[in-house]
């Protein structure tokens, strides 16, 4: 496969994880606020860009917030229209690579949004529009599992999409426990439906319930979002899917170093799987969420290297 | 002077009841008011019997088919949708069996000889020394590559992949308006319309037995495949694109995708000890066929424009060395050009001592001064075409023109006389169009597309019909508002 193709396909699955991580966030951000006393109401929105690694708006922006993560359009905003349409833009660019149904999917979700987008997200009924958007995009998930062979070019696509599942919910549980405080397991009740909303932002809420009761401590939030090993939204699971994606690509027969990408990925699969929560909670969260985004911009650093930028003569010598 | 006009029925219900028959232009689908041709009994039939709701209904599945699809083309110089969906006319064209079956002959008759006369353009040179065609004319022509003087291309094929440009004389006759031979594009829109045709219309599709284009992949990678280098087993073949901001991007994925070969950028490949590759995950991958639809100038900034951003640097001598085949051959403009055009009755006679199935339409050089000077008093009655130019620009058409338009043009021809030819104003034939929610004849052009691969010529029965929306235009380029239909070539009843 081209290069430049897997460059694409990669940054699609990229974008369009983060556009669904968006809306879901929003959902539950919205949801929220309807029981929140004024003054938290900003404090949710500030949590909220918090949580998607954005800076804080100020209390008279909060509002305007959701209306921004929605519709931006500009480039360089993280807004889900500006994810999508990047997402597209790639597609459009590997357009013979993906499956037509999957790019009609994709198609027919952007032109929707770009429909919607003329209107005031206040003005309809966001939840249900931001569903329509997940409803959307699980549907291309499905679709591109069911119509395209799963060989390099859909590793690209997992690879891309766990990659960054593992570093938004990494971001997502950096803001929620610097805001909200690691303080052992009690819970401030005023903070209760913080970390409910938490669990909602990763569709984990019923998955944590059947696990630990609904009894939301923050050590065992962390637990599960980081290092539970069957939840498909958590830390664990991505970067379990991302290494296997990883190891399945093509040898590089002609250079040495795809073992150290798979080293690398293999080292943080291997860290979440022997870790303990009480371990992190005691030698701090916040380093250890640092730790796993650094080594997640490592392992992407090594496979643009190994894939798509490496060096001609390298190539050619072999 | 307006022309003579009658409407086809007078029923207030029908949707025939706007169609406006004028005898001034061959009318596809009838030969006098309210007598539809006998190949278009069945499309008449079903629209009188469909009522308007369902066919705006089926009109919408298609448009929105076309937007999902993103079967769009970019209209350059705007910063605003940028993408559009080419306007698909519901309404198929039609031809007979035999119609076709003499385009076809004429059609192959005319690549066989343009080919021919490509290489021995950049060979001997026979034709210019026996004077058929001027010396001067082809190499003032600025589509003529001295680069490729004395270059052997495989199987001495330049032209693999070919758009003629037909129209029709109001007595019905086809004639040949231009030829494309460069990187001729439309395909795409040709094989996604008629799958949306499938679907809108498939009881009418069955009923008409219209002969099936759908091999047009296969068959052009077989003719990719047979040019490729000698030695070559195997060969990796690659359709290059200047990029997702071309106008024809869609078509570009569109046939890489049918045809299973790779899409790719100039930046995808890299020229090594006069090998191309690809830049692949596995590493480089050789490539031996390039079906290129970048135009010559951009293909390689070492031997051509300097400044292209698009090409290979390199690729030119890897050609050169035959370790990779381009298709269409560079240089191949020569033989498009809208002078050169007025000679190819000439040219055909001269290599196949035939004569020319299908006419050229009367073309005036501007070149030459006596017929300069008859174009200068006729700028109101005559087409007006700069040589180099295609997509519908840089042209003016006289009985359309104001004034200052006409002065505008007669300063250009005086300044560049070479660059000028000029052709009568043909009324192009009208085809049914839905319009408005109800059926108008618009007029039309055909392309159809010819592969030829050294040892023989395949045409896949039917080809673009290009229309032009606007009432009255003749303008049919997408470029310029138009927009393209279907076109069905019905088998032959009789065997």
């Amino acid at each position: 496969m081209l290069s430049r193709v897997a460059d694409s396909l990669y940054w699609m699955s990229r974008y369009l994880e983060r556009a669904e991580h968006t809306a879901r966030l929003i959902t539950v951000n919205l949801d929220l606020t309807l029981d929140l006393s004024h003054a938290s109401v900003d404090q949710g929105w500030a949590r909220a860009a918090l949580s998607l690694g954005l800076t804080p708006p100020s209390p008279a922006d909060a509002a305007a917030l959701a209306q921004t993560l929605v519709f931006d359009p500009s480039s360089g905003s993280s807004s889900i229209v500006a994810c999508i349409m990047t997402a597209r833009e790639n597609a459009r660019q590997v357009r013979e690579q993906i499956s037509s149904e999957m790019w009609e999917q994709l198609n027919r979700l952007f032109h929707e949004l770009k429909r919607a987008s003329l209107t005031d997200l206040a003005s309809t009924d966001p939840i249900e529009f931001l569903a329509k958007v997940i409803e959307g995009m699980h549907l291309f998930h499905g679709v591109t599992d069911s119509t395209m062979a799963h060989g390099e070019a859909w590793r690209f696509i997992q690879v891309g999409r766990y990659m960054e599942r593992a570093v938004d919910i990494a971001t997502l549980l950096r803001a929620h426990f610097h805001e909200l405080g690691a303080r052992d397991s009690s819970i401030d009740p005023r903070d209760h439906l913080h970390w409910i909303a938490l669990l909602k932002s990763c569709t984990a809420f019923e998955a944590y319930c059947k696990v630990y009761t609904a009894d939301p401590k923050p050590d065992r939030i962390a637990e599960f979002l980081l290092l539970n090993p069957e939840f498909p939204h958590s830390v664990r699971y991505a970067v379990d899917r991302l290494h296997n994606g990883l190891e399945a690509l093509p040898d590089m027969a002609w250079t040495k170093k795809s073992s150290r990408l798979t080293r690398l990925s293999g080292r943080l699969k291997a860290a979440l799987s022997f870790s303990q929560i009480e371990e992190i909670m005691q030698s701090g969260m916040r380093e250890y969420l640092d730790s796993i985004q650094e080594q997640c911009g490592q392992i992407h650093a090594a496979l643009y290297q190994i894939y798509i930028h490496y060096p001609i003569e390298s190539a050619v010598e072999a | 002077m307006a022309p003579k006009q009658e409407i086809v029925t007078r029923s207030g219900s029908s949707p025939f009841r706007n169609y406006a028959f004028d005898s001034s232009y061959y009318d596809e689908m009838f030969e006098a008011p309210g007598v539809p041709r006998r190949h278009y009994q069945a499309l008449y039939d079903l629209l009188l019997d469909m009522p308007g709701e369902e066919f705006r209904r089926r009109k919408q599945a298609a448009d929105l088919s076309f937007l999902h699809q993103g079967i769009t083309f970019t209209v350059y110089g705007r910063e605003e949708g940028t993408e559009r969906i080419f306007p698909n006319d519901l309404l198929p064209r039609i031809l007979t069996d035999q119609e076709w079956r003499r385009l076809e002959k004429g059609l192959t008759q005319r690549i066989l000889a343009l080919n021919l006369f490509l290489s021995d353009l950049y060979h001997e040179g026979k034709i210019l020394a026996d004077g058929v065609v001027p010396r001067e004319i082809v190499y003032t022509c600025k589509h003529f590559r001295r680069q490729m003087r004395g270059l052997r291309v495989p199987k001495n094929t330049y032209i693999t992949v070919v758009g003629t440009d037909l129209i029709r004389y109001p007595n019905g006759e086809f004639v040949v308006l231009e030829d494309n031979l460069r990187v001729p594009s439309g395909v795409s829109y040709m094989l996604t319309s008629r799958e949306v045709m499938k679907k809108v219309f498939p009881v009418l599709f069955r009923e008409c037995n219209v002969l099936p284009i759908e091999q047009y992949p296969q068959t052009l990678l077989a003719t990719l495949r047979a040019l490729a280098p000698p030695g070559r087993a195997e060969p990796v073949i690659a359709l290059l694109t200047p990029g997702v901001y071309n106008s024809a991007y869609f078509e570009h994925a569109y046939l890489a995708r049918q045809m299973g070969i790779h899409l790719v950028e100039g930046r995808d490949l890299l020229v090594h000890n006069n090998l191309v590759y690809m830049r692949t995950t596995t590493g480089l991958q050789r490539v031996d066929v390039i079906y290129r639809r970048i135009d010559d100038d951009f293909i390689d900034p070492l031997a051509f424009r300097a400044d292209s951003a698009l090409g290979v640097a390199g690729l030119f001598n890897c050609y050169r060395a035959g370790n990779v085949t381009l298709c269409n051959a560079l240089g191949t403009g020569v033989a498009d050009d809208k002078a050169i055009y007025a000679y190819v009755p000439k040219v055909i006679r001269y290599y196949l001592d035939q004569d020319p199935i299908l006419p050229n339409v009367e073309t005036y050089l501007c070149s030459e001064e006596k017929e300069r000077a008859h174009v200068l008093a006729n700028l109101d009655k005559l087409v007006v075409k700069a040589v180099g130019e295609s997509g519908g620009y840089g042209m003016l058409i006289g009985p359309h023109s104001t004034q200052a338009e006409r002065a505008e043009f007669a300063k250009r021809i005086e300044a560049d006389p070479r660059n000028y030819i000029a052709q009568p104003t043909i009324q192009l034939s009208a085809a049914p169009c839905y319009i408005d929610g109800g059926v108008e004849p618009r007029h039309v052009d055909l392309r159809p597309y010819i592969l030829f691969d050294g040892d023989r010529v395949h045409i896949v029965p039917g080809g673009l019909t290009r229309v032009a929306l606007r009432k009255g235009s003749l303008v049919v380029n997408s470029s310029q508002g138009g927009g393209s239909k279907d076109t069905w070539v019905l088998e032959s009843t009789e065997s």
